[in-house]
């Protein structure tokens, strides 16, 4: 069976949920092999993992340049293991490194990429969902090694058994791929919340929070939810930018979806349509948000989280 | 300094944006310039506002006829000078098309005014949305891209920004001459005022056809495309969902549809 590379995403060898459905659609896609660049022990040590979800081999590649540059070494890695081992298909996640990664390999060995699928079929066909979601196009690559970058959340991850043999990779990043250096990181203290794009289930709140976010952090808390925000929220400083849904903020399609005073403005939804179930809370029955919801409130989110919270509370 | 700022002219996502027969994005609709291009401008602006030698801004633009609107409003905000690549063998691009076009189009720009020590652009297209172009632009190239910067500083031939990711912010820096991708945090874009609507009209704005840009027309457009459109869906109206009113129980009702639905 022909192989199928799997970049890994994963946070100082933690390896993220996206990145075992990465491995299911790759699994129906041929044989998968994933990629780990970083820490070699820690690659060795999340082989196993790796292994649970159909990684048949673990090739692991560590260099100082991958943490200290922007994408240009892991890219660069990544077109060389192409050319090399001319695999079927690259599965990358569709976060903005992922994407970056992606398309510099693409150039690199004249592929094609496909981005934000929230599906791939035989053949590397990709399903995408464009325009805020009014349309859904299949596509595939045409020319060189197809790699398409899937959405978090929309392959369900399934067990199975890989060999996760581990094979170390020895490459060394030339010096053009060396020059966007990474001089300072500022990590940010920890919400304690699951990750937004990868949560499956995310509560937001928008302007009509008024600033007040505690009904929606309960809920979300309740939920275990991520909790995430509008614009508008991010704007007025109510909540952090790196929480934003929407077109210029992040893209989730978790199980369920809770908009908690958003109206639903086009750039909201470009964000949170694909997600599997959505609700609204909001005060307005006209708010376009309604057009989208499985289940709307027409009410007070004031009200109506803080007895909602209770409920959820009562029932565990 | 030279800067050239990547803008796309789009489909004005409040309209109806439909697809044509030959499933290529239909832009005969309303379109505008690609709203997160305008944070890439408006930090050109920026910097050539604060440069007392002087800093030239050109707005470039790959697309059809209408596409000139995008360069026009770039011109209001006030840029010095357009370029609009047009060509009806470009249409059906797909992004790796579209980077070698703006890439061979930054080197006429070279040929033509001199170097180009940054290039700007949005974090993505608004109706494509894959933020792939600018790193694909840096790399055909040869350049190096610092890419989704939250802030920008260009000093002594180094461009240095701050990106904010979701668990940390990073400082980076890159040797100009460079490409930097910008996120709609980096700054409020300006209104074209009426003198900078007026001052438009009279800026100078190039065409260039793909064969003027040493292009071939196999390797763009839908001959040079990487990908193809398998088939295209209109997706059904969403049916729509239940939607109740408040009148004492809402949280309670809304987790009974969730207990329904094996949410909680
Ligand atoms: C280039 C561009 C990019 C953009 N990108 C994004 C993006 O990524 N994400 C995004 O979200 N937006 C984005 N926007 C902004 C978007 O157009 C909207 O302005 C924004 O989403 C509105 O946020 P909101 O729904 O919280 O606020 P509003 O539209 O003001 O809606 C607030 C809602 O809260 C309701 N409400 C008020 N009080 C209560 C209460 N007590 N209980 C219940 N409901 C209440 C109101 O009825 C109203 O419907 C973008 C805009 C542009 C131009
Ligand atoms: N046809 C185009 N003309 C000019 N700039 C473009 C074009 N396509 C993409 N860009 C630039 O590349 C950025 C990212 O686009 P994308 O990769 O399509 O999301 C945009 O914000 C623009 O600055």
């Amino acid at each position: 069976m022909s192989e199928v590379l799997v970049l890994v995403d994963h946070v100082d060898g933690d390896v993220r949920k996206s990145t075992f459905e990465l491995l299911t659609a790759a699994k129906a896609l041929g044989e998968p092999t994933a990629l780990f660049i970083g820490d070699a022990a820690q690659g060795e040590a999340a082989a196993a993992k790796l292994g649970e979800y159909g990684a048949e081999k673990v090739l692991v590649a560590s260099d100082p340049a991958y943490d200290e540059f922007l994408v240009g070494p892991k890219a660069e890695l990544l077109a060389e293991l192409i050319s090399t081992r001319q695999p079927a298909g690259v599965l990358v996640p569709a976060s903005a490194e992922g994407k970056e990664i992606a398309g510099l390999a693409a150039i690199k060995t004249g592929s094609g990429i496909l981005t934000d699928a929230t599906g791939v079929a035989e053949g590397f066909v990709a399903t995408q969902s464009v325009f805020a979601g009014g349309y859904t196009v299949e596509s595939k690559v045409t020319r060189g090694t197809p790699i398409i970058a899937i959405k978090p959340n929309s392959v369900a991850a399934e067990p199975a058994a890989g060999a996760a043999a581990v094979e170390s990779v020895s490459f060394a990043p030339s010096d053009a791929a060396k020059a966007a250096r990474i001089t300072a990181t500022e990590e940010k203290p920890a919400s304690g919340r699951p990750q937004l794009t990868e949560a499956a289930t995310v509560v937001s709140g928008g302007r009509g929070t008024g600033g007040d976010f505690a009904p929606v952090e309960a809920l979300a808390d309740a939920l275990g939810a991520a909790v995430g925000a509008s614009r508008a929220a991010v704007d007025a400083d109510w909540y952090p930018h790196s929480a934003q849904v929407g077109q210029t903020g992040k893209t989730v399609s978790p199980q369920l979806y809770v908009a908690c005073g958003i109206s639903g403005a086009i750039q909201h939804r470009a964000g949170m349509q694909t997600s599997k179930n959505i609700v609204a809370i909001n005060k307005d029955e006209e708010a376009p948000i309604f057009e989208l919801a499985d289940f709307g409130v027409v009410g007070d989110l004031f009200t109506v989280l803080p007895q909602a919270t209770d409920a959820i509370n009562a029932r565990k | 300094m030279r800067i050239v700022t990547f803008v796309k002219y789009v489909p004005d996502a409040a309209g109806d944006r439909t697809f044509e027969s030959d499933n290529t994005v239909d832009r005969s609709v309303d379109g505008l310039l690609s709203e997160l291009d305008e944070y890439a401008v408006e930090e050109a602006l920026k910097i050539a506002d604060g440069d007392k030698k002087g800093t030239e801004v050109i707005a470039l633009t790959v697309g059809p006829d209408d596409a000139v609107d995008a360069v026009r409003k770039s011109l209001q905000m006030g840029a010095n000078k357009g370029v609009h690549i047009c060509d009806d063998s470009l249409e059906a691009s797909c992004a790796v098309g579209t980077a070698k076009t703006l890439a061979a189009a930054v080197k006429v720009v070279e040929e033509e005014e001199g170097p180009v020590d940054l290039i700007i652009t949005g974090l993505s297209s608004t109706d494509g949305a894959m933020s792939v172009v600018p790193v694909m632009v840096a790399e055909l190239l040869g350049r190096p891209a610092a890419t989704q910067a939250s802030h920008l500083e260009v000093a002594g031939g180094v461009a240095k920004i701050r990106r904010d990711g979701d668990t940390a912010s990073q400082y980076v820096e890159v040797p100009l001459p460079a490409l930097v991708s910008v996120t709609d945090q980096i700054n409020e874009p300006r209104y074209p005022s009426f003198k900078g609507i007026m001052a438009a009209k009279r800026k100078p704005l190039d065409e260039y056809d793909i064969e003027e840009l040493g292009l071939d027309a196999g390797e763009v457009g839908a001959a040079g495309a990487t990908t193809e459109v398998v088939t295209l869906t209109e997706r059904p109206p969403r049916t729509a969902g239940e939607v109740i009113t408040d009148e004492g129980e809402g949280g309670n009702q809304l987790v009974e549809w969730l207990a329904s639905k094996k949410l909680v």
